[in-house]
């Protein structure tokens, strides 16, 4: 039993940073999903990556390296922030860039000339 | 490999500032900015564990916060163009008078 | 009262987490600030259902433990399309009802929706939301229905006052 334990201590900064690195890479997703995309609303979306997932796996693979259960608990805080007031943020700016007329851009889109230019 | 991590989330402030500068509405701007204030947030607390001192968490929270706050005041002062309005609605749905929704 | 309670157990719990030095002058400290907050939440008329919604505290986190496998679910397709060398993605706004009735249910579904990569409710007008999804075709209200209901099940289920 103490053996396990010994290799799951060994194991958990190491898949602590591994996770800190797969969270930093879809931050760097989604912001490249913010710059390819065409229209504001759709830009929203690939923003929600970063504020959801990669905060996600973040703050997890932050919490496999924390050396206290207290950092543990302020790590829960930021999560439950960013969970609750990401969404608030986020319809806040859809509702404001809708009630101030900006249409969004509907339809398939790809960024293949020719079928744009046929449809 | 947790210092990658914090360099990765630097590119990753650095390409949103690309969108904050080229942005062709307001609102474009305010979603990067506001999207980079939650890179920003993980990116403190990450900070906190490549020196070595988690204590950079309590400037996280603190940032999480404010970073909500200033975007829906920023987002009202556009839609208002006032922070006198208030927000809530008390009991009955009230038309507001020197804002409304400018177009 | 049982407002104030559930304010008070939850700003203890948020003061003694952060804090982390446990000597009585912080400890004064922090019950000065607590009651602080509690006058200005009592002044600024907030603490209402909405307000302070810890009676239901074990039905929502059942339900964000649901959320949660959800949107990791829903991250997929959105970060295909960031990354994919072709932009193929299909936007379109979809109308949606829902069967909640009190505002702090449709406040958990709406924000559900929000923070599920792919779609964002833009507007909400009593029983309908406006929703704005990335791809038309996995925005069907179907795929709506079981988060509606887990949405009301955990904020208004077996409640028997609409307000």
């Amino acid at each position: 039993m103490s053996e396990l334990i010994d290799v799951i201590m060994a194991i958990k900064p190491v898949l602590g940073a591994f996770l800190c690195l797969v969270g930093a890479g879809l931050a760097i997703i989604g912001t490249v999903g913010v710059l390819r995309f065409p229209d504001f609303y759709t830009r929203l979306h690939a923003a929600s990556v970063t504020d959801t997932g990669a905060a996600t796996i973040l703050i997890v693979g932050m919490a496999l390296l924390a050396p206290t259960w207290l950092v543990v608990f302020k790590l829960a805080a930021i999560w439950l922030f960013l969970f609750l007031t990401g969404p608030t943020g986020s319809h806040a700016l859809a509702n404001a860039a809708h009630t101030a007329g900006l249409q969004p851009v509907i339809g398939r889109r790809t960024s293949n000339p020719e079928e744009e230019e046929a449809g | 490999m947790i210092g990658a991590a914090a360099v990765a989330l630097i590119v990753a402030i650095g390409l949103m500032l690309i969108r904050v500068l080229l942005g062709p509405t307001l609102y474009d701007r305010v979603l990067a900015v506001n999207s980079m204030g939650t890179k920003i947030v993980l990116f403190i607390g990450v900070l906190g564990f490549v020196l070595g001192r988690p204590d950079f968490l309590d400037i996280s929270v603190l940032y999480a916060l404010i970073n909500f706050v200033s975007t829906i005041a920023i987002l009202k002062f556009f839609r208002y163009r006032s922070f006198q309005v208030p927000l809530m609605r008390r009991t009955a749905p009230r038309r507001t008078v020197q804002g409304g929704d400018d177009e | 009262m049982g407002y104030f309670l559930g304010l008070i157990l939850v700003l203890a719990a948020l003061w003694l987490g952060l804090s982390g030095i446990y000597t009585p002058l912080i400890l004064t400290l922090g019950t000065i600030s607590i009651l602080i907050s509690l006058v200005l939440a009592s002044r600024l008329e907030t603490l209402d259902r909405e307000g302070a919604p810890y009676a239901r505290t074990l039905n929502l986190f059942a339900y964000w433990g649901w959320l949660v496998v959800e949107i990791f679910k829903a991250n997929w397709p959105v970060i295909k399309a960031c990354v994919s060398a072709n932009l193929d993605i299909n936007p379109a706004l979809v109308k949606v009802k829902t069967r909640c009735e009190s505002d702090l249910a449709k406040t958990v579904f709406a924000n559900s929706i929000t923070l599920t990569p792919g779609t964002v409710t833009v507007e909400v007008e009593g029983d309908k939301l406006l929703v704005h999804a990335l791809f038309e075709e996995s925005a069907t209200p179907e795929s709506f229905a079981e988060m509606d209901e887990r949405s009301w099940k955990a904020a208004d289920g077996s409640r028997q006052v609409a307000t």
